[in-house]
């Protein structure tokens, strides 16, 4: 049976090799944090890292992931939701209905750890998650904000 | 079927993620502990000590002084749960920082009375039309517990005065607290009447407070209905005939029998299949394994092009239902010095929630309970009673916090198949979930119409008469026609209405004509936000502007000269003109444009700023979005609103629509129906200008004119007037 390294604890799963790693964190692993939304790496909602890489787990097999490979999920980006990311989105409340946003905060927390102050035209290529709401203007004030050091603690 | 995997390991998750369900629901909203005490009876047990105390129907307080509201509307992301409890809590005087939310379920509205009154969430109707009964039942409340510790200190209650849920008796200064005083106050008889406090004395509603519901929405917590996981629960896949109307001829159950995890193959009606299945990933694959032949029926052979002939056939045809009529249009148009003409279209579009279509069911012959992202949680249980075939008072729904809603998830077609594939199951939770492309087809779409806009001119250029003529499909005759007023869907006419909150027509036209010819296609419409003020706005706003230029008037002169009469209309259209800076110099290849209307009880304008280059590629640079929704309940929330609803109008106007092609909808996924992304995404400056005095909606109006302000400036940019959507077929050239 496959093994998997995810948000640090090495985990073994039962499915078939073709099995996309989003079924198996969100049916195996039950870490719903991850969102299907298209099923062809179309939206993002799917968003994990792997060995830090933002990664549309929709569309990648199980087979394809090492055992040794880190996978990241919404779940594991900071204990007590304590990454700047997270903290920014809390302060500007960008959330709507807040399906896409899992996807949107890892694809946001891959770009800053490859760009810690990434330009209006860096977050628009790093960022092409789909969000119905419309949260896009929040979501860039809050990358930026948490790019700044993150909302001033109170 | 393969019943093996019963026994195996594969079901083994079921534990330790109900574990981490019961975790993540009780911290995330408070909303779902009220509805998981049903199934999961032990906890319900454990918690028994820490119960909440009701005082009334709206507010229960906690022994540590928790303040939980009961809020009858769904969240969908519009900021509703937040926005009636500041309304509730202001009256209550409680304090803020310890207010929780809970949804009371559909069911027990029913066996009390419809306490709660409307659980109905679309038309940005949740603040608009509760916002009296929410505000009574937080003074009410606040009466209770004010009496409750009067009458323990044995002094008069107009001796006490109460803040943030504390409790003061001026006199001896004495204070007690809610939660003390709760048990009490629930035994008092209501008083018959409470004052409402003047808007302007608010300190909770109106200020800019963050959303109670965002914690779980920024670390995977928040339990989605997609995320649901019951013990012992399958799940299940389903598709449905691809030509609306059509049937399914026959299936393969065997040829897929085999396959991980399967379990069962259903037929849902006479038009669809479902795969039950341990996992959704199992039964979606073996789906896409069955061998399904079709019967589609008469409408197999409709295509865009032949509803579109059809509806341009409405477009001249004689007579139509009169929505507006003023003066003699016809009469005025026939003895005009001038006539100005223009035909329009809009497609069909999809709502494509991020979340698809979803609900979990467990049947019984004795009680069907499902747990449901609705809109509407009493249309809800309604439905699943006659699926269940039980009676109303057997059922319950317990509604989770909506993955997108935009009015898809008032209509429950998805339920009504969830409960006949979890009546194939009985006492097993079933899951039923569509894939993308499933959500992608067989939505409730965005209806279909076409418009032809005639002008009539006198000798000075002014608009003296105007006959818009609407063709195309009427969504209340799609889903409800027993509300068809004469034969008339009043929805038709949002924005164009004599009076009325649901939109007026606002310009100052002597011989008016508003008249709509019901043509309605096969393929099935549905509310969408913003839905009939959308088009409108772009028809009726668009031509202004061709008005305007066929008689060499500035745009904003020509609608501050026909909203002369309409101060709330005009003062928004000012604002918005003033801030973008309507008139200053603008590079080459950019323009302005203006749109204003009235809908959902609201006054808004935009004024959009877009670039052409050289290439043709358009940039919509920024936009200034003004509302006056009367009151404003969060303004920073109804900032989020005004932004969201340009995403979406925008992602419309550029991109969104939906072809027919043998009777089927051809867009299938993202891939085939682009929307926005943060790429496209404008500057939204937004401006909440509330005159007081009424009450109007936030989610949708402002959605009216994104497409309009935008294709007016294009048309500034570059000369060329778009007429037809989505911009995507239209190549755009700098003049």
């Amino acid at each position: 049976m496959p093994t998997l390294n995810v948000n640090g604890s090495v985990r073994t799963v039962e499915a078939e090799p073709d099995t996309p790693l989003l079924w198996v964190l969100r049916e195996q692993l039950g870490l719903t944090g991850t969102k299907y939304g298209c099923g062809i790496a179309a939206c993002g909602a799917c968003t994990v890292h792997i060995d830090g890489v933002a990664t549309r787990s929709c569309v990648r097999p199980l087979s394809s992931v090492g055992a040794n490979e880190k996978i990241l999920t919404i779940e594991g980006l900071a204990p007590k939701a304590s990454h700047p990311l997270q903290k920014s989105w809390v302060a500007l409340d960008v959330p709507q209905c807040g399906f896409c946003q899992s996807g949107m905060l890892m694809a946001a927390a891959a770009l800053l750890k490859a760009n810690p102050k990434p330009t209006d035209a860096d977050i628009d290529d790093a960022i092409t998650n789909i969000c119905r709401c419309g949260t896009y203007n929040r979501v860039r004030a809050a990358i930026k904000l948490a790019a700044d050091g993150g909302p001033r603690q109170v | 079927m393969n019943d093996s995997i019963a026994a195996s390991p594969r079901r083994a998750p079921a534990a330790p993620a109900r574990r981490r369900f019961i975790v993540s629901s009780a911290a995330a909203a408070g909303g779902l502990a009220l509805a998981f005490h049903v199934p999961f009876a032990r906890r319900a047990q454990a918690q028994t000590a820490a119960l909440p105390q009701e005082v009334n129907a709206w507010v229960l307080i906690k022994p540590d002084e928790t303040v939980v509201i009961r809020i009858a509307r769904s969240e969908m992301g519009q900021g509703t749960l937040t926005g009636l409890a500041q309304l509730v809590a202001e009256e209550l005087e409680c304090d803020w920082s310890r207010v929780t939310t809970e949804y009371p379920t559909p069911g027990t509205n029913v066996a009390r009375k419809r306490v709660w009154g409307n659980y109905s969430t679309g038309g940005s109707r949740g603040v608009r039309e509760s916002h009296d009964y929410v505000r009574k039942g937080g003074a009410t409340a606040r009466v209770m517990l004010v009496q409750a510790a009067a009458d323990g200190w044995k002094v008069p209650a107009s001796e006490c005065s109460v803040a943030r849920g504390v409790i003061t008796h001026k006199g001896s200064g004495r204070t007690t607290t809610f939660g003390r005083v709760a048990a009490a106050a629930a035994k008092l008889a209501p008083p018959a009447d409470v004052a409402l406090k003047d808007p302007k004395d608010w300190t909770i509603a109106g200020q800019r407070v963050a959303r109670l519901d965002t914690a779980g929405k920024v670390d995977g917590s928040q339990v989605y209905a997609m995320d649901l996981k019951l013990p012992g629960m399958l799940n299940a896949a389903i598709r449905d005939c691809p030509v609306f109307g059509g049937k399914v001829k026959r299936f393969e159950p065997a040829a897929i029998a085999n396959r991980p995890g399967v379990k069962k193959v259903v037929p849902v009606g006479e038009s669809a299949v479902a795969v039950i299945a341990d996992t959704w990933w199992h039964a979606k694959t073996a789906l896409d394994a069955l061998p399904i032949e079709w019967d589609g029926g008469a409408n197999a052979s409709v295509s865009s092009a032949s509803i579109a002939a059809m509806l341009t056939a409405g477009l001249d045809a004689p007579e139509g239902i009169v929505g507006n009529s003023s003066g003699d249009a016809r009469g005025a148009l026939a003895k005009a010095a001038r006539t100005v003409t223009a035909t329009y279209a809009y497609p069909y579009q999809n709502h494509a929630t991020m979340e698809v279509m979803n609900a979990t069911v467990r049947w019984t012959p004795e009680r069907c309970e499902a747990w449901v992202p609705t809109q509407n949680g009493e249309a809800a249980l309604a439905v699943l009673a006659e699926a269940a075939g039980l009676p109303v008072a057997s059922c319950d729904v317990y509604k989770l916090n909506l993955g997108g809603g935009f009015g898809r998830r008032g209509q429950h077609d998805w339920l009504a198949q969830a409960t006949t594939v979890a009546r194939s199951m009985p006492g097993t939770p079933v899951k039923l979930m569509w894939s993308r492309e499933e959500d992608m087809t067989h939505g409730r779409y965005h209806p279909v119409t076409q418009c032809r806009m005639t002008a009539g001119l006198d000798a000075e250029g002014n608009l003296t008469a105007l006959h818009m003529r609407i063709s195309g499909q009427s969504i209340v005759a799609g889903l409800f026609p027993q509300n068809l007023q004469n034969g008339k869907d009043p929805v038709v006419f949002q924005g164009l209405n004599a009076g009325g909150a649901e939109g007026a027509f606002s310009y100052a036209v002597p011989d008016l004509l508003v008249d709509h010819a019901m043509r309605n296609p096969h393929v099935p419409p549905g509310f969408w936000r913003g839905v009939n003020l959308n088009h409108n706005a772009i028809y009726l706003e668009s031509f202004v502007d061709e008005v305007a230029a066929a008689t060499q008037q500035d745009p904003l002169a020509l609608r501050r000269k026909l909203l002369a009469k309409s101060p709330k209309n005009l003062a928004v259209l000012n604002a918005v003109a003033e801030r973008a800076g309507w008139g200053t110099p603008l590079p080459a290849g950019s323009g302005r444009g203006l749109a204003q209307i009235m809908g959902f009880g609201s006054y808004v304008a935009a004024c959009a700023e877009v670039s052409v280059s050289d290439d043709g590629r358009l940039k919509i640079h920024r936009i200034v979005a003004a509302t006056d929704p009367g009151h404003a309940v969060n303004p920073q929330q109804i900032e989020a609103q005004v932004e969201g609803s340009f995403a979406y109008g925008l992602s419309a106007a550029l991109y969104g629509e939906c072809t027919v092609k043998d009777g089927r909808i051809e867009q299938d996924n993202f891939s085939s129906y682009p929307v926005m992304l943060m790429e496209q995404m404008p500057r939204v400056e937004a401006i909440v200008m509330p005159s007081g005095g009424f009450w109007g909606g936030v989610g949708e109006p402002t959605i009216a004119v994104a497409a309009p302000a935008v294709l007016n400036a294009i048309h500034a940019a570059t000369g060329q007037r778009i007429r037809e959507l989505p911009l995507k077929h239209h190549t755009l050239k700098r003049a």
